[in-house]
This record gives structure tokens, sequence and C-alpha cells, in this order.
């Protein structure tokens, strides 16, 4: 066959305009993904940084009126409730995963579980606010701290438990295999084994999950209903940054609407920087070689 | 020190398939005794019985006797003690991805609570000797993943790590199948010197695998056991017309 023929030449011509074309689309892709977090930032940058200065981070909020002010109380007030929740969602979330892969395959309640977790997945979280406040804040008879923490860990759940699942899943039946023919009980090949193994893929879906209640407002506005002074009681209201930012957005102050911006600033900053540090923690004795 | 196997009435099931059917046979303590027979006839499902991995797979059963010295394995333990004296060595190498190649070896020890460090160092050192893996390893051995060996090294790994946890029984699912050939003749080294203090059985497809390691070989064919003697027999003189058929690759 003749290589150098016309025709030969038009295909690698093709091929290679087909090779460029695809690679400019998927980095055009990747583009438009980085692009809204890139564009907010750069926002939040531009209408909130000028507002923040010591005073923000060490100060409560001032009354209506007053200048200064900040927001301690709500970044305090937010490590709390998400303290609160990521130490009541994530063991339960990643234990139910560990059941539906590891123990409940097949099993009538570990479908009931699956589905359930898909479907608590979908509630509104203004739905799940209105939930705990009937069934906690009531039976308690004020708001609290533990009240936004239940809420915000009942929203991780459903996804830890589900990534957990799916990570699992892809640890490779020999390795669980080669546990078991050492004579290691099943419960412990699970944990030492099977979810170490999966580990990286698990604190991914935590974190996903974290960042995801970090903001939210709608639950916490009928369970920790924000405070404007400091509380570090669990059965206390307790002030959160997204109900703080809430309050101070919809009001009709040019300099609240300032701390606002701020507020949103610093918990988007927040939030990265909790997920970047949970990232290198856990890559942290990573050997070398290791798949 | 090894033991020897006694397997009276052995059947078993995938589901409602009957994969061994009435399996008699008694292995020598200190012994290689291989395994050989064409893809499906059941060699693998019958080492699995023999440490109790068969029932892993929910859907799996086996009946029958099987006897380690004088203890019934279905009936005088628990699966788990029994995994802890019948070490098993997969087909492909399988080694904890996550964990050095110290900790690989140790896992049988630490997994099951056992924490004295200068016992565990010993341990891991002996192991590795006894595999012929130490000189290649010695100076990384909590640096690097187990999955960082080569094919043949892990396979190496995964037979200290059997090795580890002191069986006094070795099963080899078709542990070379896998690996090249040099790797492939270290492990039938490693088997030769390793079948003085452990009971070895070893599942081959590779006919002059089996020849060249084991001194009695019985031959599988559709879940039965059609003929069980010693290696040199089966090899020059099979009683059955369907074991010289399939060693004379008329069939497989």
């Amino acid at each position: 066959m003749d290589f150098h023929s016309k025709s030969m030449r038009l295909n690698t011509l093709r091929r290679s305009v087909m090779n460029h074309l695809i690679t400019a689309l998927s980095i055009l892709a990747t583009l438009l993904v980085i692009a809204p977090l890139v564009a907010i930032l750069v926002y939040l940058i531009y209408k909130g940084a000028s507002s923040l200065n010591l005073a923000f981070f060490t100060h409560i909020p001032a009354p209506v009126g007053e200048p200064g002010g900040g927001m301690a109380n709500s970044i305090v007030g937010s490590g709390i409730v998400l303290g609160l929740s990521s130490l009541m969602g994530v063991p339960i979330g990643i234990a139910a995963g560990v059941y539906l892969a590891e123990f409940g395959r097949g099993t009538l309640l570990a479908n009931a579980v699956r589905f359930t977790a898909d479907v608590l997945n979908g509630v509104p979280s203004i739905v799940m606010g209105i939930a705990i406040y009937s069934l906690v804040v009531m039976q308690q008879k004020h708001f609290s701290a533990l009240a936004g923490g239940i809420a915000l860990a009942i929203m991780m759940v459903p996804t830890i438990t589900r990534t957990t699942e799916e990570m699992l899943a892809t640890v490779p039946h020999a390795i669980r295999e080669a546990a078991l023919g050492l004579g290691v009980p099943k419960w412990r090949t699970a944990i030492s084994v099977s979810l170490r193994t999966a580990s990286p893929g698990i604190i991914t879906g935590c974190m996903l999950a974290f960042a995801r209640v970090a903001g939210e407002t709608a639950p916490l506005l009928f369970t920790a209903f924000g405070n404007q002074f400091w509380s570090f009681k669990l059965n206390e209201p307790i002030a959160a940054l997204p109900l703080q930012i809430f309050v101070y957005a919809i009001s009709p102050y040019d300099e609240w609407h300032r701390l606002a911006w701020a507020g949103a600033l610093v918990l988007i900053v927040l939030i990265m920087v909790s997920v970047t540090l949970v990232r290198i923690v856990a890559n942290r004795g990573v050997l070398k070689g290791a798949s | 020190m090894g033991v020897g196997i006694q397997v009276e009435n052995l059947n078993a099931w995938y589901g409602s398939t009957h994969t061994l059917h009435d399996i008699n046979l008694h292995i020598p303590a200190n012994h290689a005794t291989a395994l050989i027979g064409p893809s499906g006839c059941g060699k693998s499902t019958f080492v699995r019985c023999l440490n109790r991995m068969h029932e892993t797979n929910p859907i799996a059963r086996a009946t029958g006797v099987i006897k380690m010295g004088d203890l019934d394995i279905y009936k005088d333990a628990s699966p788990v003690e029994i995994r802890r004296r019948v070490g098993m060595v997969f087909q492909r190498p399988n080694p904890f991805p996550t964990m050095s190649i110290y900790d690989n070896v140790a896992s049988g020890l630490k997994l099951n609570g056992f924490r004295n460090r200068r016992i565990l160092d010993e341990t891991v050192e002996r192991s590795l000797k006894q595999a012929a893996l130490w000189e290649e390893v010695k100076d990384d051995l909590k640096k690097k993943s187990g999955a960082s060996l080569s094919g043949g090294q892990q396979q190496r790994m995964c037979i200290a790590r059997a090795l580890a946890v002191d069986p006094e029984v070795l099963l080899m699912d078709e542990p070379a199948s896998a690996l090249d050939p040099v790797s492939t003749s270290k492990i039938e080294d490693l088997i030769f010197q390793l079948k003085s203090q452990y009971t070895i059985v070893i599942v081959t497809h590779n006919m002059q695998q089996a020849a060249r390691v084991a001194e009695n070989t019985g031959f599988f064919l559709n879940g039965k056991m059609v003929e069980f003697d010693s290696t040199h027999k089966i090899f020059t003189n099979p009683s059955d017309k369907r074991t010289e058929d399939y060693i004379t690759g008329r069939f497989g």
C-alpha cells in the first residue's frame, strides 16, 4: 500500500484536525466549569474584600446605625453547627454505606435504605428545616445549635452513604478475599481493608456533603435560628454565617449589605480552606506506588 | 509442621449447579499435591472448600467431611480459625494497595489484633526470606506500597503474607498463571523448598509445573476426581483413559 497517496494524507489531516477539535472542546468545557467559581470569587472579592478588617473576625454585629461590628459569633457558630453535623452525619453515613456495600447486598433492608437515601437527597432543605423544627425544636421548646446540627447532619447522610457504597463497590473482590483468606473476620475486613482502600473517594464524598451543607440557610432558619450575640451552648439559638448573611442581605441598610458581601466571601473561603486541609491531611502517609 | 487432609464424599454447589461430585482423597502432610484438569472442572472450587472460602459466596454450599489431622473443619471450628491454619495464594497477586510491603506481610497478624513490634518485625523478615523476596525489598519495607512491586514480586509477597500467619497447609490456586517464566520458576523453586514444612495443594493448568513440583497429582474432570496417584504414575502410566487423553493433549 502506498502510505503517501493523496487520500492517505487527507485521512491523516482529518484525524489531526479532529484530534485538535476534540481537545479544544474539552478544554472549553473545563473552562466553562471553572468560570462560574472564578466569577463568583472575583465578584465577592470585589464587593466584600473592602469591608473585611480585623473587627469583622473579632466583633459581634453592631446595632443598626452604629458603624463597625463583625461576624465573629457567626463564624464560630457555623463552626459549632457544622462540627456537630459532621460528628453525627459522617459516622452514620459511612456506617450505612458500609452496610449497603459489604453486608446487606440484595437484602430488603438494603434496598429500603438505598431508596430512602435517594429520596432524602431530593428533599428540599426548607422542608428539612420544618421537619426538624417540629421534631426537635417543638419538643425542646426552643431553637438550638443542636437542632441546627441535626438538620444539617440529616442532609449530609444520603450523600455520604451513597458515595461510600459506590466507592466500596470499586474495591476489587480479590482484595477482600485476600483478607478473608488470612483468617481476618468479615467485619474487620470491611473496616480495615475495604473501607481503607476506598477511603480517598469516601473522604471526597464527605467533603462534598460538608461543603454543600456549610452554605445552607433554609434548614437553619427554624432550628439554629441565629443569634446577634455570642453563644457557645448547644441548647441555645446560635449564629451561623449563612443566616447572618441572609439577615444582612435583606436589610435596607447599605452598611449591612457590604457586611453581607464580606460574610459571603469569608464563607466561601472557609469552605475552600477546610476542604483543602482535609485533603492534605488525608493524603499524608500515602505510600509510593499506592494505587 | 504440615498436616494431612482427608476428604470424604465432598459435594459442592453454586446455586443449583452441582460443581463437585463425591470427592474422596487423602492429601499427605508435608508434600506438594497438584490438581490438574481443564477449565471449569472444579479444581478451584475444591481448594476453596479446603479453607472454607467456598462459603463466602452466598449462593455456594458444600456437604461432606474434610479432616485436617483430627479436626473436622466444617464441624469443629469456625471458618475464620480454619483460614488461619490453611493459607491461600490466589491466581492473581492481590496485595492490599494502601498498605506498605511490611504491612501487607504483617496484615494477617495485625488485622487479628497482634501488636508486638518485635515479633511482627521478626515474622515479616522470616516470611519474606521464606518467599525469597527479602533481599529485593528489605530497604523499602515501609516506604513502598505493596502494589508498587512487579507482578512476580507481588505474588511472592502474597506468599509471604500467607506464611506469616504460620499456617499448616498452603493452598495455591494457579499461583503462577499470571506471571512471566522467570517469576514462575522462582515460585516453583519456592514450592519445592516450602513443602518440607507445609502441606501444599497447588492447582495448575500447566502440566509440566505439576510434574516439576508435586509428588502426587489429582486429575479433575467435570466436577469429579478421575484419578489420584503419584505424579510419576499419572504422567507416565495413568490408569484412566480420560487422564491419558488429557495429559497427551487430546482435549482440554
